[in-house]
């Protein structure tokens, strides 16, 4: 029975197509076979036209199998078939329309793939949008409503009318009426239809529903001898304002209102066509050397009227005040255009706003990161002020950590509960031995400090990449760290930097309690501003000062791992904040967690809105933070937060 | 100056008693330039290529530097985090020069054929796309309104870091930030500069830099060989002079107080001397003859990038300074010739795999480790740097200071002179 | 080894005459020396020290097939650290101690740049093997990567044509490549009618890694309805960072695809790449090109340096500009720079990708350009692949290089004015 059935599917897919027999997926396909092999976003729309007319059933499932990349064709034969991959390099090859196998076991190297590209793949999603709207599974459904919203048609509006009092799932229906409120919107059948639309969006912050609204406003450059008027100017172009004089006057020229004058390329050319005799224009060519006498030659040559005049100043404004340029709304409808200006202008002081918050949120984000790369600083900068240079390659270790750690554990949620305390305790360790073999030593000579630990910072940092080499190693966040909390289509930030966000008001809570409610803190506090007072009294310095420097480099290894997670890690990430860690402390003001917390806030910001006000160069953004250091570090020496008394000495 | 109105004869006798380094330095130099003209390509038997003589001549350069450097930081106890930018600058400054008239040079026979004369405007538009075309650019930003002239680009070499060290270092003096402060903000000023040069808007090529610097505008004709020992005789010059005007300045009344403010500033402030002044002097002048050693070096290295002012030249320049010996010139000079050769040496791949067995040491990936490490232990256990040996070999030991030899805490030495 | 003899015979005549008559009219020193000039420490080891394995490897296996003129190729490889003036120190050193025949070396724009001036002085002859931003053409370079014709152009035409894309994001590293390329792709934009308000463009620092405002930058441009797309010249590092934003925001290739210049093999194997599938890469060579030469490499590769390993474009470039030198070598009879470079012009080797590479007068190659997706295993899906292009050394969409063509065979300029007809100058811009 199935051997049956199996040799006449084969004898109808070799069979010729012949007059009034009906046509298969297979021959309409092979009709178009090189577009369907080899499918372009421009060309491939016949093809799914004659697809979607011929009404087959195996269309729908033919366009998902073409779209995802599983139709195959047999160089011998042409015949496209969708492939199964069955392991092992091996295919099963099953029949376009119906879906049975017709071979298994082929090699994957036998048939020629075939990979529509974004753009053809976007044409077959709307082409299986009507088929798909009413599908039972509701993830199909998704599907379909996703690729109707990447491109809006005027002729989709039945079908999603139709599908959407079928729709059993709330969050579904309600995009689908949103869709079908953009599809009113724009080509809605009457006036009142897409002004009831155009309403409904009003105050509607996301970022499709401003394209709608934009696009019913799109406008055009025109240019006219009187002054325009009516509901369909949407602005009025000021030459030397709003649109440059040359631009204007090149417009006009365009729309042959006006003679062009020759550019200066022009006229070099003609003065170099119309040499005679050592002269142009009876100017001898030596003294061609200057503007002024090219135009005197120029003008000569005009004068004699081998070439066109100069266009002269005069002229241009004259042709500039005889004319108006404006700018019109393609719309012709005055009510539909009344109501998208409303809609729009209802959003727009609400994006403002929004746009503001997100920068904000941006700013508190890069504050955070830079307030936890600068903690472990300020412990051992701000309290013990021990200058460490190294202190960036903790936080490299820190990072690294992690990555071994992600190494021996696949598991991306264990492995950060592991490698948090892991980097911990290997930067605390490294800590204590730098502080033991050479800090310790330098305590009175800070500014060796600073060179001893460069020393050992060029050391990790090489010895990191003898280990790990130079590549970039993934430290990657655990599932439920990825994407971003959405507030609108403006307002969003990625859960990452919440968390970093979140461990730096841990870090600067534990730190306070520590320095400021223990007998450690108190011991800290007390050697660093008097070791002498402090050992009198009990306290061994030598204890306290190892495990200060310990605990704020271990620090940094945290900041290491969270740093690694929105960023990278590589043997030369330390560099990237040294500098920048440095600053936060003293622009904050040394000795004082709070004017860490301080001093990153104002840098982030800083950065921030030095970006806003020039969005397409950060790198000035960076130079100009620096800048503003320098300066701000003259109006206040000691920072923001600044110690008075005894302690400021120390 | 006290000093200029006395007599010359006995200045001079001072001046060589004071530092009996500098007759033993300038012969030594003289020496080794001699060595190098009888081995040099172009002078004698051409034992030593172009490219060692253009390493020489550069690494005279280094030391020169490194002795602004020392002064500044050895003798007057300001860890300046900055010299290495003030002495691309200078490099920045006299590319700016070569470039153009090279490029005006190429630009001029390439429109001496056109069939009308070009109009200076044309010439300086051609010259400009040459110049910036590859940085997607045809416009000269107004920073190049000198570049066309030697003498007003030269002036800048002096001008521009001496101008930026002397704005700087007022601010900074006048608010009275020292001490590790003022390191910070001197690498802060340095880290702004690089940024700033490494945008393209900076209107110097951003992070190409300028380059072919070593083709010197109508000298064409001249080869390398002979390019090459012109310059290492210049920087050889300009290190003879360094030395000798820095010599001048440590010593006497003047150097007395330099160190005075090192050991201890405040004290000096309370004996009636304008501490901020003499900083702002030594700044300056070390700042000048940065810009004037990079002046040298860039024409030799041949291309200038901001990467050559990034805050991390700076460090490296004080770890020459730390392990050739601080606070004596030669010290200096030996640090920066020693460490930067060995460096080159081993990053060239010249010295030898140690094969351990197990692991095999390849000195390019371990270099910096070693020059870490190495420099961790001077630090602590060899204050006096490799300097500190010739003390040794004369014998001539000062009382023993382990630990607290810095310049911070009174530190005072029998060969800085004797107590004011 | 006789395995790899199909792809290092390939124009066949050459090795056969070494064999036969090594002592005919050739006039090298044996052994011949080739230079390999890439750093193998600092910021840029991360991608050049493949580089200097590959040569190695294509120097063994040549030695394998009995080396070149008869004699072994020796190479010597030096260590420029990423430091560009130490790149004109070394190629001197190499060019002037070591007396090296040829060089195979540098990566970024700005080493090259340092050593033009070398190689044009000491006549040197080197090969450059990284798509780069053109507009330059030494008579002592070949180019065996891409000029922006043969990759910026095909890309952005694919986004106009393939995906239409209305609205363009040039988000780029700044530095030349970058700048210049851009320039190139808002002037050849703005011909293909994309007005200039509709190109955004954004300079990063090198190593950038706080991406979110940019990244939000880039999908509020879709707010007036635009089909906006993003081509990216981030180079290097910053990578890792920008496209941890891109999946973290949700940034879906359906609806802001993104295609990478600088992004191959080599810096996919740093990050996952599992949020990024469907975005896109343009290069004249994937690992994943389908034909046998290329199944040959990338196990020779595999077999030398660990399965793990990946093949890209540089490589590519380096293994037919090699075997584009060993060809000419033996054609010219001698290592001779300029006796080379004759016989380099309308050199033919077939590329791994399929069809055959052709060295131009101007010094570059015809290429194919192929455009691929990011798949989940860290490879290229390749979905466009063109004819061969050929290399243009000056660009047509800039006014100024419109007019400037370089023909070091007929014209003997590397930047002749078609315009005034003459040569604007023999040496290169640096």
């Amino acid at each position: 029975m199935l051997l049956r059935f199996l040799r006449t599917l084969l004898l109808v897919l070799l069979a010729v197509p012949t007059a009034g027999a009906a046509e298969t997926l297979q021959d309409i396909l092979q009709r178009h076979a090189d577009e369907v092999a080899d499918p372009g976003r421009r060309t491939v729309g016949p093809v799914i036209e004659d697809l979607v007319a011929s009404g087959l059933p195996g269309v729908p499932s033919f366009l998902t199998a073409w779209s995802a990349r599983e139709v195959v064709q047999r160089p011998g034969d042409g015949l496209f078939f969708v492939a199964e991959e069955t392991g092992d390099d091996r295919l099963t090859l099953r029949d376009v329309a119906t879906g049975e196998a017709l071979a298994t076991d082929v090699p994957e190297d036998t048939v020629e793939e075939v990979r529509p590209n974004g753009g053809v793949r976007r044409v077959i999603g709307t082409a299986l949008v009507q088929f798909q709207l009413a599908d039972p599974d509701p993830e199909v459904r998704r599907d379909a409503v996703q690729a109707l919203s990447r491109s809006l048609e005027p002729d989709q509006i039945a079908p999603l009318e139709r599908s959407i009092p079928g729709e059993s799932d709330p969050a579904l229906k309600a995009r689908k009426e949103q869709l079908l409120a953009y599809l009113q919107a724009r080509y809605g059948a009457t006036t009142e239809a897409r002004v009831a639309a155009l309403d409904s969006l009003a105050g509607d912050l996301s970022v499709e529903t401003r394209a709608v609204l934009n696009q019913v406003l799109d406008t055009e450059f025109r240019i006219a001898e009187t002054p325009p008027e009516g509901p369909r100017v949407a602005r009025v172009l000021t030459p030397g304002e709003d649109i440059s004089r040359e631009e204007a006057h090149a417009a006009i020229v365009e729309a042959g209102r006006a003679a062009a004058g020759p550019t200066p390329g022009e006229v070099k050319a003609a003065l170099e066509a119309n040499i005679a005799g050592g002269r142009v224009g009876g100017v001898p060519v030596a003294q061609l050397s200057s503007e002024a006498a090219r135009a005197r030659a120029y003008a000569a040559l005009a004068e004699a009227g081998t070439v066109p005049p100069l266009v002269s100043p005069a002229q241009i404004e004259a042709a500039l005040e005889r004319h108006s340029f404006f700018e019109e709304y393609t719309e012709t409808d005055a009510e539909v255009i009344a109501a998208a200006a409303r809609a729009l202008a209802s959003t727009e002081v609400n994006v403002g706003l929004n746009q503001g918050l997100d920068l904000g949120l941006d700013a508190l984000s890069l504050a955070s990161i830079y307030f936890l790369a600068a903690i472990g600083l300020a412990i051992t900068f701000g309290v013990m002020g021990v200058i460490n240079m190294a202190h960036g390659e903790f936080i490299m270790m820190g990072a690294y950590t992690g990555y071994v750690v992600q190494l021996v554990i696949p598991d991306y949620t264990l492995s950060l509960v592991v490698a948090l305390p892991l980097a911990f305790a290997v930067t605390f360790g490294a800590g204590v031995a730098l502080e033991r073999l050479v800090i310790r030593w330098l305590y009175h000579r800070p500014l060796e400090t600073l060179l001893a630990t460069f020393g050992v910072s060029i050391m990790l940092q090489q010895l990191a990449k003898n280990i790990f080499g130079t590549q970039a190693r993934p430290l990657t966040a655990p599932g439920w760290l990825d994407g971003s909390l959405v507030v609108n289509d403006i307002v969003s930030i990625s859960y990452i930097r919440i968390a970093i966000f979140v461990m730096a008001l841990i870090f600067l809570a534990v730190l306070l309690v520590v320095l400021n409610r223990t007998r450690l803190g108190l011991e800290v506090r007390a050697v660093t501003q008097n070791p002498g007072m402090a050992a009198s009294m009990g306290i061994d310095p030598d204890r306290i000062n190892m495990l200060t420097f310990g605990l704020g480099s271990g620090i940094a290894g945290i900041a290491g791992v969270a740093i690694g997670l929105y960023a990278k890690v590589t043997s030369e990430m330390g560099q990237d904040y040294i500098v920048q860690s440095f600053m936060t402390v003293v622009v904050g003001g040394v000795g004082n967690v709070w004017g860490t917390l301080a001093g990153a806030g104002l840098i982030g910001i800083f950065q921030k809105s030095v970006e806003w006000l020039n969005p397409s160069n950060t790198l000035a953004a960076q130079t100009y933070m620096v800048l503003f250091i320098v300066l701000f570090i003259q109006i206040r020496p000691r920072g923001i937060v600044a110690l008075r008394g005894r302690a400021a000495e120390a | 100056m006290s000093v200029a109105a006395m007599p010359s004869r006995p200045v001079r006798k001072r001046l060589l008693e004071a530092n009996p380094s500098v007759a033993w330095f300038l012969a030594i130099l003289a020496l080794f330039c001699l060595g190098v003209t009888a081995l040099a390509e172009a002078t004698g038997t051409g034992a030593l290529s172009t490219s060692m003589i253009k390493t020489l001549g550069k690494t005279l350069c280094l030391c020169l530097v490194a002795l602004a450097m020392d002064v500044v930081w050895g003798y007057q106890g300001i860890l300046s985090l900055g010299h290495m930018a003030f002495f691309g600058l200078g490099g920045y400054a006299i590319g700016m020069w070569l470039m153009y008239a090279r490029t005006e040079i190429i630009v001029a026979e390439s429109l001496a054929e056109a069939a009308i004369p070009p109009t200076p405007a044309e010439i300086e538009d051609a010259i400009a796309t040459q110049i910036f075309g590859v940085v997607g650019s045809d416009q000269f930003p107004a920073i190049w309104a000198f570049a066309d002239s030697l003498v007003l680009q030269l002036a800048m070499v002096v001008a521009v870091p001496g101008l930026l060290a002397l704005v700087f270092g007022w601010l900074a003096f006048r608010s009275r930030v020292t001490g590790v402060y003022l390191s910070i903000l001197t690498q802060a000023m340095t880290l702004a500069l690089s940024l700033y040069l490494f945008q393209n808007d900076s209107g110097l090529r951003g992070n190409n830099g300028l380059s072919g610097l070593q083709n010197l505008p109508g000298l064409d004709a001249v080869d390398q060989a002979t390019v090459s020992i012109a310059f290492f005789y210049a920087s050889a010059a300009a290190l003879a002079a360094g030395y000798l005007l820095f010599a001048w300045v440590t010593s006497g009344k003047m150097g007395s107080v330099i160190r005075a403010i090192r050991d201890d500033e405040a004290r000096v402030r309370f004996l009636g001397y304008h501490v901020e002044s003499y900083k702002l002097f030594v700044f300056t002048l070390t700042a000048v003859v940065a810009g004037i050693a990079g002046a040298l070096y860039y024409p030799q290295a041949g291309i200038i990038n901001p990467a050559e002012l990034a805050p991390i030249a700076s460090i490296y320049l004080a770890v020459w300074v730390a392990i050739g010996g601080r606070g004596r010139l030669y010290g200096a000079v030996i640090g920066a010739a020693f460490v930067s050769l060995l460096s080159s040496w081993f990053t060239g791949g010249g010295a030898p795999d140690v094969d351990l067995g197990v692991y095999t040491i390849r000195w390019t990936d371990w270099w910096l480790v070693l020059l870490g490490v190495s420099f961790v232990l001077t630090t602590l256990y060899a204050p006096k740097g490799l300097g500190g040996l010739i003390d040794v070999i004369e014998a001539r030991r000062a009382r023993r200071r382990v630990g607290d030899y810095g310049p911070d805490k009174g530190a005072l030495r029998r060969e800085e002179g004797p107590p004011q | 080894m006789t395995r790899h003899r199909s792809f290092f015979a390939a124009p066949g005549v050459a090795l056969a005459a070494a064999v036969a008559a090594p002592a005919a009219a050739q006039d090298a020193d044996c052994p011949v020396k080739v230079g390999v000039l890439h750093s193998l420490s600092g910021t840029m080891a991360i991608s050049e020290t493949t580089l200097k394995d590959t040569m190695e490897m294509l120097i063994d296996l040549q030695n394998d097939e009995g080396g070149v003129l008869g004699c072994e190729i020796e190479p010597v490889v030096v260590d420029p650290a990423s430091d560009w003036p130490l790149f004109a120190e070394k190629a001197r050193e190499l060019l002037t101690v070591h007396e090296v025949d040829v060089i195979f070396g540098t990566w970024t724009s700005v080493s090259r740049k340092s050593v033009l001036p070398v190689l044009e002085e000491l006549n040197g002859l080197m090969f450059y093997p990284v798509q780069y931003e053109g507009e330059e053409s030494s008579k002592n370079v070949f180019y065996t990567g891409a000029a922006p014709n043969q990759q910026a152009i095909p890309a952005v035409d694919y986004f106009l044509e393939e995906l239409g894309v209305e609205k363009f994001a040039l988000l780029g590293t700044d530095y030349v490549y970058p700048r210049t390329t851009n320039n190139i792709l808002q002037s050849y934009l703005q011909e293909q009618g994309i007005p200039e308000e509709d190109i955004f463009v954004n300079y990063t620092p090198f190593g950038h890694s706080d991406w979110s405002t940019i990244v939000s930058d880039v999908r509020e441009l879709a707010a007036d309805g635009s089909f906006v797309g993003v081509v990216s010249t981030i180079n290097g590092d910053a990578n890792v960072g920008f496209y941890k934003e891109l999946a973290a925001q949700g940034v879906d290739a359906a609806d802001i695809p993104v295609v990478a210049f600088s992004v191959g093999e080599e810096e996919l194997s740093g990050f996952d790449t599992s949020n990024l599938v469907g975005h896109l890469a343009a290069w004249n060579y994937f690992q994943s090109a389908d034909t046998e030469a290329n199944e040959e490499w990338v196990a020779a590769w595999k077999a030398r340096m660990g399965e793990d390993r990946v093949t890209n474009d540089p490589m590519e470039a380096h293994y037919i500009g090699f075997n584009m030198w060993v060809n000419a070598v033996e054609e010219a009879g001698t290592t001779d720079v300029d006796a080379v470079r004759e016989a380099m012009w309308g050199q033919e080797f077939p590329n791994l990708t399929g069809g055959t590479a052709v060295m131009q007068p101007n010094h570059h190659l015809t290429k194919p350009v192929l455009i691929g997706d990011i798949t989940e295993d860290g490879q290229f899906d390749i979905i466009s692949q063109t004819e061969e292009v050929p290399g243009d050394a000056w660009t047509d969409f800039l006014p100024d290089s419109a007019v400037l063509v370089s023909d070091w065979q007929e014209l003997g300029c590397g930047m002749y004015n078609t315009a005034t007809e003459s040569c604007v100058q023999i040496e290169s811009n640096y």
